[in-house]
């Protein structure tokens, strides 16, 4: 009850605060898609690529982030960026890569041959073949990528606080050091509730962007 | 062509590790490590990390197996999609906000970071362990039924080692993230490597928070090698090999 009272009172705070967030999320989030997507479809095309690619991003996975953000600050104090949002947003857009790169990947592999036949039996070439079927019948694991990202970004944020970057988690870093507990619960509910609401609104718009042959497919498979 | 690419790829991996040497001179990385009186530290620090990590781990996968070996039985089976549904949800809350909320209730210490580290790492195992007997196919199951095996036979020489796999993900998964957890443990009095970090950033030496940077990232990776290692000794060499 006091943590909501605490909510209610630093109203605007809470807004900024989440705005914060929502921001470095978001940007990162974007950036990511437009570098990770693309390359996904390019190592479906090299095996060998696609190996180094995909272990590379895995190793940047098993980086714990408050170790990136230490090890991030040094080198990026060398341009004056160390501290704040451009290190919190650079490490959200590393970790972001495994789940978009691979899911792409897979995605695009698991196309099935023979609609690609068909394709190619359209007269489609290469450009049109990626635009017309094999991206519209890889978008909802591509996005399902996206969803695993955002989730896992958002908590990641929550840790930038301690480099400067704002966000949520300012109320967990104050809370803590303050012995303040309404504070620390606000902070902590409220990065829950916002990885929560962001998960099931990916969940929404992974169903509504998949073909409706592919859900029709599916409810038959059923 | 291609032995020229891997001569470029050997010269550039030489540079960025000769660039790291110098940053790690440079920063005073080496010398801290090499200190008298920091190396104790260091070693002091490393082992109450691991400590942490050790004790939480063991507990979460005792608990994570017996919750999903129990789930999958035909008595429970029904309970899955709850669980797995709460689970997914306890995945979703950022690891950070978990230690806050164990700390609110039970303060600070070791004690409350091994409860939300376990807390933590027990959800991959559980799900892992679930998803993976799960998937074991039921005309295996029923020929060795068809060999006279019992329940707790089938469990232990049929659908343990056919789902090992993914149950070592599931705890590779934990393992990483717990590693990585432990080091925000700091922030709720639990020490571990989380200590240089967090005091070199707020203070601004570099060379204790890469000396407490490193060796954070190089158990996370030394970690994953060791499960993958594990993999190999643990699961048969014909799944193994349908696998790949």
């Amino acid at each position: 009850m006091d943590t909501l009272n605490f909510i209610i009172q630093n109203y605007d705070d809470v807004l900024f605060l989440a705005w914060e967030h929502i921001f470095m999320v978001s940007v990162s989030l974007i950036i990511a898609t437009a570098i990770g997507v693309p390359l996904g479809i390019v190592i479906t095309k090299n095996e060998a690529l696609a190996k180094k690619v995909i272990n590379s991003a895995n190793i940047m996975m098993t980086i714990p982030s408050i170790a990136l953000f230490g090890l991030m600050m040094p080198v990026l104090a060398i341009v004056g960026q160390g501290l704040g949002k451009v290190p919190a947003i650079i490490a959200l857009i590393l970790y972001s890569q495994l789940p978009i790169i691979r899911n792409t990947y897979v995605a695009i592999k698991n196309v099935s041959p023979s609609l690609r036949d068909a394709g190619k039996g359209m007269g489609m070439n290469r450009w049109e073949l990626l635009k017309e079927v094999e991206i519209p019948i890889a978008v909802p694991v591509i996005v399902a990528g996206l969803r695993t990202a955002a989730v896992m970004n958002i908590g990641i944020a929550a840790i930038a606080t301690y480099v400067g970057a704002g966000g949520l988690g300012v109320y967990i870093q104050n809370g803590i050091d303050r012995v303040y507990p309404e504070m620390i619960l606000a902070g902590a509910l409220l990065v829950s509730v916002f990885a929560i609401l962001v998960d099931a609104v990916m969940a929404l718009v992974e169903r509504g962007i998949t073909p409706t042959g592919i859900l029709i497919q599916k409810r038959m498979s059923q | 062509m291609k032995d020229v690419l891997k001569k470029v790829y050997g010269v550039i991996i030489a540079l960025l590790l000769i660039a790291v040497g110098v940053g790690l001179q440079r920063t005073g990385t080496i010398s801290l490590f090499s200190d008298p009186y920091a190396y104790p530290e260091l070693i002091r620090l490393l082992w109450q990390h691991l400590y942490l990590v050790g004790i939480s781990m063991s507990i979460a996968t005792v608990i994570g197996l017996i919750v999903g070996i129990v789930l999958t039985r035909p008595r429970f089976r029904s309970y899955t999609g709850v669980v797995m549904y709460v689970v997914s949800l306890g995945q979703t809350i950022p690891s950070l906000a978990v230690l806050a909320l164990v700390m609110t209730f039970l303060g600070i210490g070791a004690k409350s970071a091994i409860f939300a580290l376990t807390i933590y790492s027990l959800l991959p195992i559980a799900r892992n362990t679930l998803a993976g007997i799960n998937a074991v196919p039921g005309p295996t199951i029923d020929a060795a039924k068809g060999m006279g095996m019992t329940t707790l036979g089938i469990l232990w020489q049929v659908e343990i080692p056919m789902a090992m796999t993914v149950i070592l993900t599931g705890f590779r998964i934990a393992l990483v993230i717990n590693i990585g957890t432990t080091a925000l443990a700091y922030l709720i009095g639990a020490g571990g490597m989380g200590d240089w970090i967090f005091t070199g950033i707020n203070m601004m030496m570099t060379d204790k928070l890469i000396a407490g940077a490193l060796p954070v990232t190089l158990l996370a990776l030394l970690a994953d090698f060791l499960i993958e290692m594990l993999r190999m000794l643990l699961v048969s060499k014909g799944l193994r090999m349908t696998e790949e």
